[in-house]
């Protein structure tokens, strides 16, 4: 009898790998339809994500992946960002000489910080052209308003993760690119000069004070780039991003058109069991396991075109994660992250250009501080934030451009849009301004009436135009989200590629005068 | 006539006085008094990042004596970023920060010009193109006990104001 412990222990011992999978993984091989979802359901990563999906949802030309894209670069960036840290010192003496220590000596350092660079503009590419997919297919709509405001929430919070990294290299790009954005910050103080009145209310350099810590870029203000950047601002990324994807399921996944023909799954993959029709009510639901909105699966049939997430879902995320990650090894191989010389306070760079994603708003700047940097992005998110609020039309909704009308007022928008932006440019660049024609024009007056409030009011117009024409707010959404995309576009392309030396205008870089 | 004590005593004939119980009462007070906290303590978080002391050095500085700068003299000190000139009026500070966004103005024939947005600026540091909002901040210079003059960047004067010899 004594021997029956040692016996026991040993068997234990011999079982152990089979009984520790057992006790990690709690369910069968994924070959039924129930393990498969246990899989996604009991696995605390996983389960914020769905047992079975809508084959509407793994349409590739519906939503491009692009979510999963940003998600995966933002994984990305968490991953180098954590490694960059072991080297990066955030001091005014120390940083510059760490970033080339990462560059040059660290093994491998050089491609992680690249992979970090260029991971973010695909971050950034990727926000932007999700949010478009969601405004065009009208996904924001029904129960899913406040998503898109976390969505809102999501891309203000990827700007600023870009924008407070920038500072961190401590070169002559990132101090003349964040000196000009912390006085963008500041730029409050224009209007409250314009009035008079900054001796007494002085917002703005209550901005600059609190983002610097200090009247001037210095240790201070590294420290707390530093800090709003690996810390506070990753910390409220993840979370919004945990909450934008738990919403997601819990609004019954991905927006989908209610009448859903056999051509619009075409390509998609394909339950066996969903053509079958089930005489008895079925046992166990897969809503059960988690109520969600939208329909349920109707009793007597099988579960309508929906396939289990593992593998199909799973399969198309590590996909295009992978693609992701392809993508940016590619580009850290072959491009470098730029570094310029050290910081030096008392010679600007000429011209000082902000990373590109931010050159549309440093052009519409270089007409007035408050507007261009505050004003007109905060009129923009303001806009974004409300639209599904005052656009609450009942319509079909997860199709691109809704329908006919819609695809024709988006080519109308973007012809329109492409004209005003581009006639301003021409005019703004051949003749000037106000201030080129009447140099005693009070500063007030300009602030109220620059190239960049002329837009917006020619973009107000024409959306308030299709509202009227087409007696539809969606339409109205339509004309003004596309106007403004397109603007955009064109004002970060033409910062970008046609502002030099002294802010002026030349068709090439190679024109730039030799200094 | 019923009065509330009353109300309290038999709550099934007194609905219209009794609008909440005491428990709930004092539950309620007790949640509200924690958010209250919350509130106060997350505002008092709120302040501890405003420096309550600038690491900035003095921005008063001194240029040197007065027989430095013999009449005509145009001096830039770079790393104070400053134009300090001499002419009959007499002396005079122009800071070279520009007043749009921060960037620092270059000297040229007719003036100054910022290689950020293009902002153009006259003799005097007044606006003559680009987006900057006003002149370019004309600095309080003064002299010392000991007869050198100094430039305090911390306080600007109405434009063309000078120090008299």
């Amino acid at each position: 009898m004594r021997w029956k412990a040692i016996r026991n222990f040993s068997q234990n011992l011999f079982e152990f790998p089979r009984t520790f999978k057992r006790s990690l993984i709690r369910h069968d091989k994924p070959v039924s339809d129930r393990a498969r979802s246990q899989i996604m359901f009991n696995n605390f990563f996983l389960h914020i994500l769905s047992t079975r999906i809508h084959r509407y949802s793994l349409k590739s030309t519906y939503t491009f992946g692009l979510g999963v894209m940003a998600a995966s670069s933002f994984i990305i960036l968490l991953v180098t960002g954590i490694l960059l840290m072991i080297y990066y010192k955030p001091s005014v003496d120390l940083a510059y000489d760490s970033i080339k220590d990462i560059h040059y000596v660290v093994p491998g350092g050089r491609f992680i910080r690249n992979i970090h660079r260029w991971a973010t503009n695909i971050m950034i590419v990727s926000v932007f052209l999700h949010m478009a997919r969601v405004f065009y297919t009208a996904a924001y709509k029904r129960w899913r308003a406040f998503n898109w405001v976390l969505g809102i929430i999501l891309l203000v919070l990827t700007l600023l993760l870009s924008f407070t990294g920038y500072l961190l290299p401590w070169d002559q790009l990132a101090y003349w690119a964040v000196t000009i954005a912390t006085n963008i910050a500041a730029s409050a103080n224009e209007f409250t000069d314009a009035l008079n009145i900054t001796a007494y209310f002085n917002p703005g350099r209550f901005m600059k004070i609190l983002l610097l810590g200090s009247e001037e870029i210095g240790q201070d203000a590294l420290l707390r780039f530093y800090w709003l950047h690996c810390i506070i601002l990753p910390l409220a990324l993840v979370m919004v991003l945990g909450a934008h994807i738990w919403r997601v399921r819990k609004d019954g996944g991905l927006a989908r058109p209610d009448h859903i023909s056999d051509e619009d799954l075409k390509g998609t993959p394909k339950d066996p069991l969903s053509d079958k029709v089930f005489t008895h009510a079925p046992q166990k639901t897969y809503n059960l396991m988690c109520l969600v909105k939208g329909k349920t699966p109707i009793v007597g049939r099988g579960p309508e075109q929906t396939v289990s997430s593992w593998p199909h879902m799973m399969i198309r995320i590590v996909a295009v994660f992978m693609l992701t990650l392809a993508l940016t090894c590619l580009y850290a191989y072959m491009i470098d992250a730029p570094l310029k010389e050290m910081a030096n306070p008392s010679v600007p760079e000429n011209p000082a250009k902000a990373p590109w994603y931010f050159l549309g708003l440093q052009e519409l700047v270089s007409y007035s501080a408050f507007m261009g940097g505050m004003g007109i992005p905060g009129l923009a998110l303001l806009g974004l934030v409300l639209i599904p609020y005052l656009d609450r039309e009942e319509q079909e909704i997860g199709r691109w451009f809704d329908n006919k009308q819609g695809s024709r007022v988006t080519k109308n928008s973007f012809i329109y849009a492409v004209t005003v932006v581009v006639g301003m440019l021409v005019f703004t660049v051949s003749l000037g301004w106000l201030r080129n024609w009447f140099p005693q024009i009070p500063q007030l007056f300009i602030i109220f009436f620059n190239p960049g409030t002329v837009l917006v009011v020619f973009f107000v117009a024409w959306s308030f135009y299709c509202m009227v024409r087409y007696n539809s707010t969606r339409m109205a959404a339509i004309a003004l989200f596309t106007c403004f995309l397109v603007a955009f576009v064109i004002l970060t392309y033409f910062g970008t590629y046609h502002r030099g030396p002294n802010w002026d205008f030349y068709w090439l870089k190679s024109q730039w005068p030799v200094h | 006539m019923t009065t509330p004590q009353e109300g309290c005593a038999c709550p099934l004939t007194n609905q219209a006085y009794k609008k909440i119980s005491r428990r709930d009462f004092l539950g309620l007070a007790a949640m509200w008094s924690c958010v209250a906290a919350w509130i106060l303590a997350a505002l008092g978080l709120g302040k501890f990042p405003k420096p309550a002391l600038l690491p900035d050095v003095s921005r008063v500085f001194k240029i040197g004596r007065p027989e430095d700068f013999p009449v005509g003299t145009v001096k830039i000190i770079e790393d104070k970023k400053v134009m300090v000139q001499r002419d009959e009026g007499g002396f005079s500070a122009i800071s070279l920060i520009c007043t749009h966004l921060g960037c620092i103005v270059s000297k040229t024939e007719k003036g100054f010009a910022c290689p950020c947005h293009g902002s153009k600026f006259d003799e005097k540091g007044n606006v003559v193109g680009g987006p900057a909002p006003k002149a370019l901040n004309w600095l309080e210079i003064s002299q010392l006990p000991n007869g050198k003059l100094a430039v305090n960047a911390g306080k600007s004067v109405p434009v063309g104001t000078k120090l008299a010899a």
